[in-house]
């Protein structure tokens, strides 16, 4: 599942530059370089090699052969490399997966143009093709399409967004940058006035939205986030909370993202350490786990867990209630 | 590599191309500048032997498919060969949308699992003619991830070969080894399952890959199974993940300005003397409960007793559960 390994990626490089330059006749050097993502000395050194590797015989008409023409090559004789080598397992799994994810993925609009590109990557790549992954996204995609389309219009948007975290419902104002889907759950990334500070947003919790009519206009030091190791990155100026988990209950630290996982001695519980957002949102997920964890800390949490439940208990005490 | 190995290499593959009948060891050696040694000596022949034994190895490793067969009934020693149909990518032309989609798709595992991967196939599609628009962009892109257990078991299910592996489950205390004929690898609801026959269980089984402790091994030789046809991965996934319908309705009275969580989740909402009174569906009363009793004194369950019973017991237990507890 690596790359090729740096001995053989020059090889590689090599024998599919030459069909690549074969498809483009006078293509200038420094753009054939950017395209291969290597330096433009690099790829005149390619080239040079090149040109010393041949037919047997290795005469005049048995090498490759090309007009460097200053800034611009084209190739003359291609000794037989005429076509890129077909795509390996891997590589065609790659191109294949991700097409099916972006199939699969709601709102692009532009579903019948990726099973056509798919449909041809996978009679390209043969018998290779057949990966055996299958890809199912969910998500609201009338809801997700009418954000994109939002998006895509390219203004500011102002709307009223649940945010989780605090439990609470506001009216907002943010300049859109993009939308992307997260292990299964769409998200809008956007600058937003009110925290002033670029936010990603579940677009499942985007509970109203409307386009104004000014342009969305980011402040350049508004830059999309790295979210492949998920959306919720906790930072460590978060509360840090303790807990005493039970067996039926360790599947939150497969939901949450946690700090620390112990097992307390030879029991059955295990010690938790997770950073929240809001105790308010650790208090709404503890108290709905009854009996099966406890709160170690940090003491004002567990004095709020108490108090909150005491409370909760008194409505139902009175015949009435 | 050094220049002279790679040259060497080039030329290697333009000659087996070049060539319909399989060339020996010994007619290589004498055609492809690199490979000159004398045949009599026998630690130069042997230099030369482990050479080529390495650049075919490089080949290979690249997907260069290198045919070995000999070139007559008369010849003993076998020689080599490349198809060029074997050899090169074939055809394909993409109108410029559907480029620009593969262009996009490359990119979505970004610095995961298959990135270098996707990037070499693009290479390729590019160098043969395909030209790919690096600006263009989709109004939702996915972000690709995987689990360190993708590839060997999408490589098992591939090669029909079974796999054993540790798997722990969080309500395990200790990870199981399991052993599974791996019929395919699933995306669900944005995480990774493989799906197949649990050769313990002796029955269809899911694992989610986030679960699989360290490596993923491949047990006995490929082709040692085969996945029931017309397999339908989704659903065995699906089935698994156990969703019910929501036919049940809650009655719940939300202090004023309280609740957001669940305001927005109402079918119905009237204002009372002691707050706003809200319709909630829901398919199962004890998660139900669970939501409505993190609420604490800002919700009270008005009915059905199933929800109005779980949510006070939830609150019994916790009040039980944190009785003596002194914080750390």
């Amino acid at each position: 599942m690596t790359g090729p390994k740096p001995s053989v990626d020059r090889l590689g490089r090599l024998l599919n530059l030459v069909p690549y330059l074969l498809a483009r006749p006078g293509i200038l050097v420094a753009e054939a370089a950017a395209d291969q993502g290597v330096s433009e000395k690099q790829l005149r050194e390619d080239l040079e090699l090149l040109w010393v590797c041949g037919l047997p015989g290795y005469g005049p008409g048995d090498l490759i052969d090309m007009a460097l023409d200053g800034d611009r090559v084209t190739i003359s004789h291609d000794a037989g490399i005429d076509r890129p080598l077909k795509l390996t397992q891997d590589e065609a799994l790659a191109l294949v997966v991700a097409l099916r994810m972006l199939a699969e993925t709601p709102g692009t609009g532009t579903r019948d143009v990726i099973e056509r590109a798919l449909a041809k990557i996978e009679n390209a790549a043969g018998d290779l093709a057949d990966a055996p992954v299958a890809v199912k996204l969910p998500a609201n995609a009338e809801k997700l399409d009418r954000v994109r389309a939002a998006v895509e219009g390219g203004h500011a948007l102002r709307m009223t967004y649940y945010t989780a975290a605090r439990d609470e419902t506001t009216e907002r104002v943010v300049d859109p940058m993009r939308v992307v889907m997260v292990d299964g759950r769409a998200y809008m990334e956007a600058w937003c006035r009110r925290v002033e500070a670029v936010r990603m947003f579940r677009v499942d919790r985007i509970d109203a939205f409307a386009e104004l009519d000014e342009p969305s206009a980011p402040p350049p030091a508004a830059v999309p986030q790295d979210v492949t190791a998920g959306v919720f990155r906790p930072t460590a100026d978060l509360p840090l909370v303790t807990l005493r988990v039970g067996r039926h209950s360790r599947w939150i630290t497969e939901y949450y993202p946690v700090e620390d996982v112990r097992r307390n001695g030879p029991g059955e519980e295990w010690v938790v350490t997770m950073r929240v957002t809001d105790l308010g949102w650790a208090q709404r997920l503890l108290l709905g786990l009854g009996p099966d964890v406890t709160v170690v800390g940090p003491p004002e949490l567990l004095d709020r867990i108490r108090a909150q439940a005491a409370a909760a208990l008194d409505q139902y005490s009175s015949p009435a209630g | 590599m050094s220049r002279t190995r790679t040259e060497r290499l080039v030329n290697l593959v333009i000659c087996l191309l070049s060539t319909r009948r399989f060339l020996t060891a010994a007619q290589i050696a004498a055609t492809v500048p690199g490979y000159e040694h004398d045949p009599e000596d026998p630690r130069d022949h042997e230099a030369f032997q482990r050479k080529f034994e390495r650049d075919k190895a490089e080949l290979r490793e690249l997907g260069v498919p290198l045919e070995t067969g000999t070139a007559s009934v008369f010849d003993q020693e076998p020689g080599y060969r490349i198809a060029h149909r074997e050899y090169a990518l074939p055809d394909i032309i993409l109108e410029p949308d559907e480029a620009a989609a593969v262009g996009i798709a490359a990119r979505l595992w970004q610095h995961a699992g298959l990135a270098a991967a996707a990037s070499s196939g693009l290479a390729k599609l590019r160098a043969a003619g395909v030209e790919v628009d690096p600006q263009a962009t989709l109004g939702v892109e996915p972000v690709v991830t995987v689990d360190p257990a993708f590839g060997p078991l999408t490589n098992a299910a591939r090669d029909r070969r079974a796999v054993t592996f540790s798997y722990r489950v969080p309500e395990v205390d200790d990870a199981a080894t399991r052993r599974l004929e791996p019929w395919g690898v699933v995306c669900w609801r944005g995480r990774w399952y493989v799906v197949g026959h649990d050769r313990d269980r002796d029955a269809t089984r899911c694992f989610r890959l986030s679960r699989i402790v360290g490596n993923v091994r491949p047990v006995g030789r490929p082709g040692a199974f085969t996945p029931p046809s017309q397999v339908d991965l989704i659903s065995h996934v699906s089935g698994w993940d156990g969703r019910t319908p929501w036919t049940g309705q809650a009655s719940v009275v939300a202090k004023p300005g309280k609740a957001a969580g669940l305001r927005r989740w109402a079918v119905e909402t009237l204002p009372g003397p002691e707050g706003d009174k809200l319709t909630l569906p829901y398919a199962d009363a004890e998660r139900l409960a669970a939501t409505i009793a993190g609420y604490g004194p800002d919700v009270r369950v008005e009915g059905p007793p199933e929800v109005r019973e779980a949510v006070i017991q939830l609150l019994k237990e916790v009040m039980t559960r944190h009785d003596g507890v002194v914080a750390a």
